[in-house]
């Protein structure tokens, strides 16, 4: 019944969906190229708009150089933000789990109820009453109201949590025998053991934090602490006019994402696979 | 070394004071692992969230002014009902999720399909088709606005090519387009995310199971109605709950490209919130919003609840 042509069928649609993928982003990549704004407007809706034919990096220049929209200031907040979440959400949430799974306390029920309740609460709904809080504390326009909100994570608690009640009691019995407490085995044993839950999390929340954009936008003010998501907003709404800046702003913007996700691949492909198994 | 209680979840007998001091230093631990997540999960999620049920029945003002916040019972409530700009977001939320959820699905089961099938150069196709995942969502957006431009727009051209014969379509100031095109732009941006949950979902399906209804002589359709759309009841069940969640948080698409309009059309639950609490300021009547928006997601997910009866 597979007739020859029949054959050639997925081939030609990957390439359909290749191609839909694809030229936005190379539109992005080609018009960041073009020196030539004028140029860019005319050929904006050819062909000419997503194969690049000059390569110039003076539309980069510009963007680096702007002392209104510090670029690289808005790359180290970005980075910031994003390894504070991470870091501090990644040893908060696993210990947290891990008191959960192997812990003595009668709590321990109740909290896990707890927080697989509150997972489905939406974060919009938090946002005005924690703004609310914020500009009472005096927090607005800080490192910390952009990471201390999100450290603890309730899908992050969980995620752990299934980890390390997988994990075999013979274990955490030697360890006890050896005289280890709760927090030695949490660092010893269950922190290193839980490598891919680690990798999962940082990754979806590396990918989170890059992208947030309505919390960042409502309690920066300014360049000092605006992570990039918010200043390629404003980038885009101040340059309408400059196809060329805007979209190299776009390529630096992308570009750490793009190497982090070539170089952790298959470990991306896995933890987004794995987000998806539990609601 | 100091003597540890046995391992046992039994509380242990009143010993010696070593065990009892042992018991009260792995308090002190579980403790000590515990109570950093407990106090953040506390401070930053339980706390606002009570907090949002208070504002909504207060007339709180999020810069404090000379007047004390007053309690005001239902009226927040009842002015919400009655504000037709609510119940536009209201709409246009439903409309988005309406035409995104089904375009996004079948976007993300046919490229799962094509990569789950035989077919060459699959990790490139695979690594290509998640591209837009691993693009920020403001740099799409600004990718797209170049595309909609007018009147010789990318898109505009294509249109075009396939036969268009009207002067331009003005995708995002056109009260009738602006919503399709956001979701055009939507789909595309986070299509990648079903795909790998439907790919998972196919990879769990036996390969017996097509060899045998091959055997049987059941033809391709056959095969994808009854062993890939049956086998993926549960995945679909739990994607389209998450698309659909995920569509009425549709906020930052609009925002940029057109403040909600033209006349209203695009505005979102999400965004009037925004707009109502955070621009006019007025928080006790956002937090009626949030309220009633928080209320419509805990609907769907547990919606996911019940129907995934294994869960």
């Amino acid at each position: 019944m597979t007739s020859r042509s029949a054959r050639y069928v997925p081939t030609i649609l990957a390439i359909v969906m290749a191609v839909i993928v694809l030229v936005p982003l190379s539109m992005m990549f080609t018009v960041s190229l073009n020196p030539d704004e004028a140029q860019i407007q005319i050929t904006l809706g050819t062909v000419r708009a997503f194969i690049p034919h000059v390569a110039s990096l003076e539309n980069y220049q510009h963007v680096l150089a702007d002392p209104h929209q510090p670029f690289l200031r808005y790359l180290l907040n970005t980075v910031i933000i994003v390894v504070g979440i991470v870091g501090l959400g990644l040893l908060v949430n696993a210990s947290a789990a891990f008191a959960l799974a192997w812990g003595q306390g009668a709590y321990r029920k109740l909290f896990i109820g707890v927080v697989i309740a509150v997972y489905v609460i939406p974060g919009e709904s938090l946002v005005l009453p924690l703004l609310l809080m914020m500009s009472r504390v005096g927090w607005v326009d800080s490192y910390q109201v952009q990471i201390v909100p999100f450290i603890a994570n309730s899908f992050a608690i969980f995620l752990f949590y299934q980890f390390f009640t997988g994990m075999p009691r013979e274990l955490m019995e030697a360890a006890k025998i050896d005289g280890a407490g709760l927090l030695q085995t949490f660092f010893r044993i269950g922190l290193p053991l839980s490598m891919p839950v680690v990798s999962t999390l940082a990754i979806l929340g590396f990918l989170d934090a890059w992208n947030s954009y309505l919390w960042p936008l409502m309690v920066t003010r300014g360049p000092e602490y605006r992570p990039l998501s918010v200043a390629m907003a404003t980038y885009f709404t101040g340059q309408q006019a400059f196809w060329g800046n805007v979209m190299a702003f776009a390529v630096l913007m992308t570009l750490p994402v793009l190497i982090v996700y070539l170089i952790f691949q298959r470990w991306f492909v896995a933890s987004v696979m794995s987000s998806g198994v539990k609601g | 070394m100091i003597q540890r209680p046995p391992p046992q979840v039994a509380p242990a007998p009143p010993g010696p004071a070593a065990s009892r001091s042992g018991r009260r230093s792995a308090l002190l631990h579980e403790t000590a692992l515990i109570a950093p997540a407990a106090i953040l999960l506390i401070v930053f999620l339980i706390l606002p969230f009570f907090m949002a049920g208070y504002l909504s029945f207060t007339n709180e003002r999020l810069v404090p002014r000379p007047i004390p916040t007053r309690f005001v019972g239902f009226e927040n409530y009842t002015r919400v009902l009655g504000d037709p700009d609510f119940w536009q977001a209201f709409r246009n939320t439903f409309y988005f999720a309406l035409l995104v959820v089904p375009l996004q699905l079948s976007m993300s089961l046919g490229a799962a399909m094509l990569l789950n099938g035989r077919l060459r150069f699959r990790s490139f196709f695979r690594s290509v088709a998640l591209l837009p995942l691993v693009t920020p969502i403001t740099v799409i957006i600004v990718i797209w606005a170049a595309m909609f431009q007018i009147p010789d727009g990318l898109l505009n051209n294509l249109i075009r090519l396939f036969g268009y014969r009207g002067d331009y379509v003005n995708w995002l100031g056109d009260a009738r387009w602006a919503m399709p095109s956001i979701v055009l732009l939507s789909a595309w941006a986070t299509f990648p995310f079903q795909m790998l949950i439907y790919l998972a979902g196919l990879q769990d399906i036996p390969i017996e199971r097509y060899e045998a209804a091959r055997i049987d002589g059941a033809n391709t359709w056959a095969q994808f109605r009854y062993i890939t759309l049956t086998g993926l009841r549960n995945v679909h069940v739990f994607v389209v709950i998450t698309t659909t969640i995920q569509a009425f948080k549709l906020f930052v698409q609009v925002d940029l490209l057109t403040r909600g309009g033209p006349l209203g059309s695009t505005n979102t639950l999400v965004r009037y919130m925004v707009q109502e609490g955070y621009s006019a300021q007025r928080i006790g009547y956002a937090s009626a919003i949030a309220i009633i928006f928080f209320i419509l997601v805990t609907t769907f997910a547990l919606l996911q609840r019940v129907l995934i009866p294994n869960d």
